[in-house]
């Protein structure tokens, strides 16, 4: 048999089943294998007594025939999300210490259909970055090596969610998507990475960045596993309104339909100047394989895309300047005491947030600021609409869209550091689907020359994830990409 | 932007900045908006600003309380706290 830290969640599930091994062995197996790999720095907490408790609540369950939808499966938590009693920090020392007196929604129902813990993963400080460099708690390294040996990074936010599945050390992680924070990780890491529809999952219990753009998702080794997972996070809550009243549907029952017929929108303006020769094959070859599946390819045209990354650089820091206005050393985290109460607001975020943390607070308060609000926040949320309409005008003509995850494979870490906009490329290919609130996913579909990974997204409708999974699962099998780190 | 600028916004956002980490901001963040100045290229006459992505009519619940009466929960992850209440530095001076 192989090895337990090598299935897929499909297969644990059945082996779990078959009484093959335990849930317990198959905790055990990836907290050992997370021991053995603690230089890649995936988690800020390990919690190997949580897990090993929990698989045995999985087992009893299991044994009493009361097995849930994912009993037993051993998965790393960003740590964006809230959990009751563990530490939770947005890779922020403004949030070092802060155990939550409640659980996320999102962890509730994944630990509702018997999911396991075996930490908390690391992540860009408040989910701000492209490449997991600004965490408080250190680099996360990409379990890929390139050839000159040098030390990766596994893309960002949600590096360490991303690092983790890839390296074996978890079977499935959660991420959470504001720009690309989950498919240009997934993409960088040779995995898979599904952001739903804004206001699939509930918000509540996740730490805020971007409020109308953030959005939790999934990652793991293959399509159907992250359909297994999203169907298990989404649904609606009341503490989030934003948070659809729709029906979750059977994403894994979607997957293995055909997709014959089936139109692949290209957009042309994102075959951008610079791109390298073998990204742009990359997606020939995508285009080739979901032809042979039978799909149509159809050109479309997304006009506004270049504007794209501008309107979210004013949007999001406007809104992160607004959410972590919370962070006054008061209620909750870091305090740098001082007997004046302004000055102790002052130092305590002075010291508590990192640099491109206050960057954005920085730009935020400058586009929220009296006569400016108009020509930035205004200006960005009109160019924001004129975007999402052209995706609608899009869907006219196709029914899913396919791109490239990320403008380059994998970089070492230090490069792209020297210029903030440099990082910020990286999410060009990502960041028009999140300002229209739509699901994209990112498939493993190649390795460039130097043995890196390459993901492909497919954009869909929103709601449409169904659709989604069943374009990459087509994508998927058609690739067939059995690489390793 | 100028350093004036900076270390206005800085205060704004509480965030104590010095002259020397106002001069080092200052060429990132112009960098920034300069490049964002592009979006003035893009007519937007009549254009409805977009605030949320999904059309969903907002959820209104009963005029109920529902949660609540856990001030400790509340008050466990502060700095400091009395007697259900958060510190903070005093804000009102005292008369005598």
């Amino acid at each position: 048999m192989a090895e337990l830290t090598d299935l897929t969640i499909t297969d644990a599930l059945e082996g779990l089943e078959a009484g093959d091994f335990t849930a317990v062995e198959l905790a055990q197996a990836h907290i050992d294998a997370g021991d053995s790999k603690k230089g890649l720095n995936a988690y800020i907490v390990d919690t190997p007594e949580i897990a090993i408790e929990q698989a045995k609540a999985s087992d009893a369950r299991r044994a009493a025939g009361k097995a849930k939808a994912l009993d037993g499966i051993p998965i790393a938590v960003k740590d964006l999300f809230c959990t009751k009693g563990v530490q939770t920090t947005a890779a922020s020392h403004i949030l070092e210490g802060f155990v939550p007196e409640y659980e996320s929604t999102v962890t509730a129902n994944l630990f509702a259909d018997g999911v396991v813990m075996l930490g908390k993963a690391n992540l860009d400080e408040f989910a701000m970055g492209s490449a997991n460099t600004t965490s408080y708690f250190g680099n996360v390294l990409n379990p890929w090596k390139r050839d000159d040996g040098k030390d990766l990074v596994p893309g960002g936010s949600s590096g360490g969610s991303a690092s983790a599945v890839a390296a074996r050390i978890a079977m499935g992680a959660t991420g959470t998507d504001t720009g690309g924070s989950i498919r240009q990780p997934a993409a960088f890491c040779g995995i898979t990475g599904m952001k739903p529809t804004y206001g699939r999952c509930s918000r509540w219990g996740t730490i805020a960045f971007a409020s109308s753009l953030d959005q939790a998702g999934t990652f793991a080794r293959t399509v159907e596993d992250n359909a297994l997972l999203l169907a298990s996070m989404a649904g609606h809550d009341p503490m989030d309104s934003t948070s659809a009243d729709v029906a979750v549907p059977d994403f894994a029952a979607a997957l293995k339909g055909d997709i014959k017929g089936l139109k692949v929108g290209i957009p042309k303006e994102y075959k951008v100047d610079g791109m390298p020769a073998e990204i742009e094959a990359l997606w020939e070859a995508g285009i080739a394989m979901l032809k042979d599946a039978g799909a149509e390819a159809v050109e479309i045209s997304l006009p506004h895309t270049q504007y794209a990354l501008p309107t979210y650089y004013i949007i999001a820091p406007a809104e992160c300047s607004s959410n972590l206005a919370r962070y006054d050393g008061v209620k909750f985290g870091q305090r740098v005491e001082n007997d004046d109460l302004t000055e102790m607001y002052e130092k305590t975020r002075a010291e508590g947030f990192g640099d491109e943390v206050k960057r954005r607070i920085m730009i935020g308060t400058y586009a929220l600021s009296a006569g400016y609000y108009d020509a930035y926040y205004i200006k960005a949320q009109k160019v924001r609409r004129l975007i999402a309409q052209d995706f609608d005008e899009a869907y006219q003509q196709c029914d899913v869209i396919l791109t490239p995850t990320a403008p380059s494979a994998a970089f070492a870490i230090g490069e792209n550091e020297d210029d903030p906009i440099k990082m910020y490329l990286n999410d060009v290919f990502t960041v028009p689907a999140s300002l229209a609130g739509l699901p994209g996913i990112s498939v493993p579909a190649g390795l460039d020359k130097d043995g890196l990974p390459l993901g492909l997204q497919i954009i869909g409708k929103a709601w449409d994830e169904e659709t989604v999974f069943k374009a990459a699962y087509a994508l998927e099998r058609a690739a067939n990409f059995t690489a390793k780190p | 932007m100028d350093i004036s600028d900076v270390l206005k916004v800085a205060r704004l956002a509480r965030i104590e900045t010095s002259e020397a980490e106002a001069e080092k901001l200052l060429p990132q963040l112009n960098n920034i908006l300069g490049w964002i100045e592009q979006l003035s290229e893009v007519d937007t006459d009549d254009v409805e600003p977009l605030a949320n992505v999904v059309n969903m009519e907002a959820k209104l619940r009963e005029d109920v309380v529902s949660d609540g009466g856990y001030a400790e929960s509340v008050l466990k992850n502060a700095p400091e706290e009395t007697q259900g209440f958060f510190v903070v530095p005093k804000v009102v001076e005292q008369e005598g």
